[in-house]
């Protein structure tokens, strides 16, 4: 919303700012109860409110014993572990599996495109609880219920929809002349590929691997059934924490997360923007 | 129409192939290319994920435990009238005999009990009794007397009936539990007694909740990805990240987060008590209820709503706008008339995605739903996990899944699925 | 790219690692109930256990709440990797019943008393499976806020009268229990609740008891929210797990008293599954956790009575409260004067069908 012109009316103008207030507002109620759980952390008391002391900016009424205690105890830290291994090898494979399909798919001769497409987004699509219970009974049949290997190709399939998507994305802006204009110049597909694909397609790789990891990293119901205590994950963790009473160290736990989140944000819209830099289409 | 000389020359590559054929070949060739770019995603999802849940939605049917377990007894049963008023013959008893033998040998014929008794309380303590009764039970004149002995509901023909009628390998029972739908005695289908009709309760709260929750976001996302749009685009960026971050943030995070606004001893509560709004011994009731799942989900997502509603209205020209105001339209009118339509395709894809996403809920409604607040998807973790229903946990899900796709397929019609994007 | 295949070795190496360092010991997969109780289990049986065999090595899995569940598929799958399953006398006999747990002989398999007794005799007729070993006789009763009421409730009709005992109530979410102090505070005689309540009638009577407090009740389903909702002054009576409560009252010192009248009596103990990976190593932990002594050493870290006579006698003071736990116990003479004995059998066969109407009232 451009700013009022000199000419506005009376009317006009308060009808601007209401709506701004109306914008702000909404704002708040997006922003305002991730930021909140970031002062309640620091809490020194197991409670979840604003003591007297914090809101005084007493330093005594600050504490970081629920961050000691995130780190200290082996339970967190056995899921902070296998957090990172089971997102890590699960990433490597939907990212792999998936710029490859993209490939593929994005090549105007691809016969059945939709139906494919619509099939390969599906574990976006279905409800988790219906994925989680079907992988429940079927890895437990082929010995992978409760091991790495079945939560990482769990979450493999459940991340192969985003990478999908993110790299398709990419391609769909992608200068067909570039790739011709290198054949006609003798380069040999390989050359092609490595020298002019590659480096077009690699932000869009990389957001799409991001969204993978936090896809991973933020799967909750999944783990729940197919994994067992020893592949417990962050989520797992908190979910279980939650359930039985929630303390504190969790929302120590949710602030780790949220400065996470916000280097993943950035670092994906950085890549965004280098993308569209590339392949020169304005920035939005 | 004269044909020109010309075409009569087939055109040759080099190596004298016809360029048709060779354009072909080559089309050919990078189809299957292209083909093979896609298989090994297509077979690891394949793997991975569509059969695991198509394996679990046969449960919905399966039934072969009956008629396995019951292998000497079934066949003879069908030659047995369950319409009459008459019990089974003596043959049939003693291949029941025979067969509880076998299954309490094998210590299998409980799971038998437990399968009937999810049809009809008391089946699993009468296979109980009967499968240590049998073991002792030697040469007898009459099978039929001593089951009788045994356990009167031998003699109670709707034993008789309910066995006959789970004899095949599949049924439809779970189904017609799912629906809240029985078999009567006479083999009619029909209403569950009123106390024990849940699920299309369930169902419909689960739409009307999500449905509820879709609104709620369109509500709140309309006018902010308005404002986005309509920025310079610097103050657009820096904005749409408030959008962003939320969007990237653990489904947990948030959801303990607005525990610990919403909940009694929580910030909101806390705030409104410090203010004298409420006594403190009067603290707002917001969470575990339906209230906690409404405010909690619509917060998580509304980002949903607003990255698609902002992706269309970026494209709505704001000239457009301004020529029907310098044609006399109000500000109200040139909304209605001309904004609000052009947006509508924005509204159709994040409406659409956000409730195929609510419905199937399942880690919020469970950690702050309580019980008014809980989803289809909880009932199905609970037959999974608690009551070890699973047949009627797989019958569920199956009209969950059908539920979803064919919003999916309405998605796909409406925006495509090649339109989907993120962040 | 090179830092990508960094990560990728050190993510290997970790995976590796955490491979090796395990193959060295025979590893036993224990399941139990988590946080408390999983704790008590690793110091009074797990700890002792392996000082004495420094080969093992036990992995404490917290999934026993889906125990059941998790198990049956695990054998319907041909694919059991647990040694140890930590169940409630209902899942415990359900399994027992479909073959799907081994069957213990207490008397060859089990240690005897100190003074010989044979153990079948020792944990009597709390062995009510051939295939369970009883750890615990835990309870749920009723805690109270101490500080809201000026005559403290005595009874379970207590329970249900919202007049002279104000206040919300938190209950468990699910039939059993529930229905049988519905009936019992309806003037139900306790011996007779079971065959009431197998009748039509019975079970519309205890509904529409429960009926009576029905919106003053938040419902619990995990064991930690009753003794928290206490805490915060949500509700004012709360059924709850005997343990939790004692902890919240000794430990946190919380404002809450017991209220003992009709406890629900349950057990909670050990069923080793078909096909455990490690049967011998198993069955020789099992004689051992389940002696006379480390059933009397759990009591010192949870309220929860043992399960073998022999063992009521050493049970002594709390490890770091320093209180004798005795009076403490679900099974104390002063707490048990009326009790509830779960009929699991009874429970066996109605469990689904009150369960549903139990469901269905909720959501009315």
């Amino acid at each position: 919303m451009a700013a009022l012109p000199p000419y506005a009316t009376i009317g006009d103008r308060i009808w601007h700012y209401t709506f701004l207030g109306i914008c702000a507002l909404i704002f708040l109620f997006l922003i305002f109860p991730i930021l909140v759980i970031i002062p309640l952390s620091f809490n020194a008391i197991p409670y979840f409110s604003f003591t007297h002391k914090m809101l005084t900016l007493d330093p005594a009424g600050y504490s970081l014993r629920w961050y000691h205690d995130f780190f200290t105890n082996p339970n967190w830290q056995g899921a902070v572990k296998n957090s990172f291994i089971i997102a890590f090898f699960s990433t490597i494979i939907s990212t792999f599996l998936a710029t490859l399909a993209a490939l593929g798919l994005s090549r105007s001769e691809f016969p059945y495109k939709t139906t494919i497409m619509g099939i390969l987004i599906s574990p976006m699509i279905v409800p988790l609880i219906i994925a989680a219970a079907g992988m429940f009974f079927f890895y437990s049949r082929i010995n992978l219920q409760g091991t790495y290997t079945g939560v990482i190709l769990a979450h493999a399939a459940l991340a192969t929809p985003f990478v999908l998507i993110t790299v398709t994305a990419t391609l769909v802006g992608f200068d067909k002349s570039l790739t011709q204009s290198a054949a006609s110049l003798g380069a040999s597909p390989a050359r092609v590929f490595f020298e002019i694909t590659v480096p077009l397609i690699t932000p869009g790789v990389v957001s799409g691997a991001l969204f993978a990891f936090v896809t991973s990293f933020d799967e909750v119901v999944v783990i729940l059934f197919v994994g067992s205590y020893k592949q417990r994950t962050i989520p797992w963790q908190m979910f279980s924490g939650i359930r039985e009473q929630i303390s504190p160290t969790i929302l120590a736990v949710a602030t780790i997360l949220i400065f996470i989140s916000i280097l993943l944000l950035t670092s994906v819209e950085l890549l965004r923007r280098r993308n569209e830099r590339l392949r020169g289409i304005s920035s939005t | 129409m004269t044909t020109p000389n010309i075409t009569q020359e087939v055109l040759t590559t080099a190596d004298g192939v016809p360029l048709k054929t060779s354009l072909n070949h080559a089309l050919r060739r990078r189809k299957i290319r292209s083909l093979l770019l896609v298989a090994p995603l297509f077979f690891f999802i394949l793997l991975t994920f569509l059969i695991p849940i198509t394996d679990m939605l046969l449960r919905s049917v399966d039934n072969k435990i009956v008629p396995t377990l019951l292998h000497r007894t079934i066949p003879l049963l069908a030659g047995w009238d369950e319409t009459g008023q008459d019990l089974p013959d003596e043959p049939v008893f003693h291949a029941m005999v025979e067969d509880i033998k076998e299954g309490a040998a094998a210590k299998t014929i409980l799971r038998l009990g437990r399968r009937l008794n999810f049809e009809r309380a008391g089946m699993s303590s009468l296979f109980r009794k009967t499968s240590r009764r049998v073991k002792r039970l030697g040469q007898v004149d009459s099978y039929r007397e001593a089951m009788l002995k045994i356990d009167r509901q031998w003699g109670d023909i709707k034993t008789w009936r309910l066995i006959k009628r789970e004899s095949g390998t599949m049924t439809l029972s779970h189904f017609l539990s799912a629906v809240d739908r029985q078999r009567n005695d006479d083999g009619t289908i029909g209403l569950k007694p009123k106390y024990k009709r849940i699920y299309i309760k369930l169902f419909g709260r689960t739409m009307a909740l999500s449905l509820l929750i879709t609104a709620l976001t369109v509500l709140l996302g309309y006018p902010i990805a308005y404002l986005l749009a309509t920025l310079p685009t610097k103050t657009g960026n820096l904005l749409i990240i408030l959008v962003l971050l939320p969007f990237w943030t653990s489904l947990l995070v948030r959801t303990s987060a607005w525990i610990a606004l919403l909940q009694k001893e929580g910030v909101i509560n806390d705030l409104l008590v410090a203010l004298g709004i409420i006594a403190d011994n009067h603290r707002l009731t917001m969470i575990h209820n339906q209230i906690g799942t409404v405010v909690a989900m619509t917060h998580i997502l509304l980002p949903f709503m607003v990255l698609p509603l902002y992706s269309v209205m970026k494209t709505i020209p704001p000239s457009y706008v301004r020529a029907a105001r310098s044609l006399g339209a109000t500000r109200f009118t040139a909304f209605i008339q001309i904004y609000l339509p052009n947006s509508v395709p924005g509204i159709g894809a994040g409406g659409i995605l956000v409730f195929i996403l609510a419905i199937g809920y399942y880690i919020t409604p469970e950690l702050v739903g309580g019980t008014s607040g809980t989803f289809i998807s909880n009932m199905i973790a609970y037959h999974i996990q608690g009551s070890l229903n699973w047949g009627l946990g797989a019958a569920l899900g199956t009209l969950l899944l059908l539920l979803v796709l064919a919003l999916y397929i309405l998605y796909d019609k409406l925006v495509g699925i090649d339109n989907m994007k993120l962040g | 790219m090179n830092k990508v295949m960094k990560l990728m070795l050190i993510a290997l190496a970790m995976v590796a690692f955490t491979a090796g360092t395990t193959l060295a010991k025979t590893e036993l997969v224990i399941v139990s109930w988590g946080g408390a109780y999983t704790a008590s289990q690793q110091k009074a049986y797990h700890e002792p256990y392996m000082k004495l065999h420094p080969d093992i090595q036990i992995i404490n899995d917290d999934s026993a709440g889906s125990g059941a569940a998790k198990l049956r598929a695990q054998i319907e799958a041909g694919n059991v990797t647990w040694d140890l399953l930590d169940a409630l006398a209902a899942d415990a006999i359900a399994l027992c019943d479909e073959g799907l747990v081994e069957e213990i002989n207490p008397d060859t398999m089990l240690a005897p008393a100190p003074d010989g007794t044979p153990a079948s005799k020792d944990f009597g007729d709390l062995l009510i499976s051939p295939c369970f070993i009883p750890e615990i006789v835990y309870s749920t009763t009723f805690g109270y806020r101490k500080d809201k009421f000026k005559t403290p409730p005595t009874t379970i009709a207590d329970v249900f009268d919202l007049k002279k005992f104000p206040g919300k109530r938190a209950l468990e979410k699910k039939p059993v229990g529930n229905l049988e102090w519905a009936l019992i505070a309806d003037g139900v005689d306790v011996a007779k609740v079971y065959d009431v309540l197998g009748t039509p009638e019975g079970v519309d009577r205890a509904f529409k008891k429960l009926g009576t407090i029905k919106d003053s009740v938040i419902w619990w389903s995990k064991g930690a929210q009753p003794p928290q909702l206490l805490a915060d002054g949500e509700v004012t009576i709360a059924s709850a797990y005997n343990g939790r409560l004692f902890n919240a009252i000794a430990k946190e010192k919380q404002p809450i008293a017991m209220l003992w009248d009709y406890q629900l009596f349950d057990l909670d103990g050990w069923v080793v599954p078909k096909a455990a990976p490690h049967k011998k190593e198993i069955l020789e932990y099992l004689k051992f956790a389940t002696d006379t002594q480390r059933l009397a050493d759990q009591a010192k870290y949870i309220s929860y009575g043992p399960a073998r006579k022999s063992s009521a006698p050493l049970v002594g003071k709390h490890a770091e409260l320093g209180i004798d736990m005795k009076p403490h116990m679900p099974t104390a003479p002063e707490n048990s004067k009326h009790v509830i004995v779960k009929n699991h059998l009874w429970w066996a066969d109605h469990e689904v069908e009150l369960t549903e109407r139990f469901n269905a009232w909720l959501a009315e």
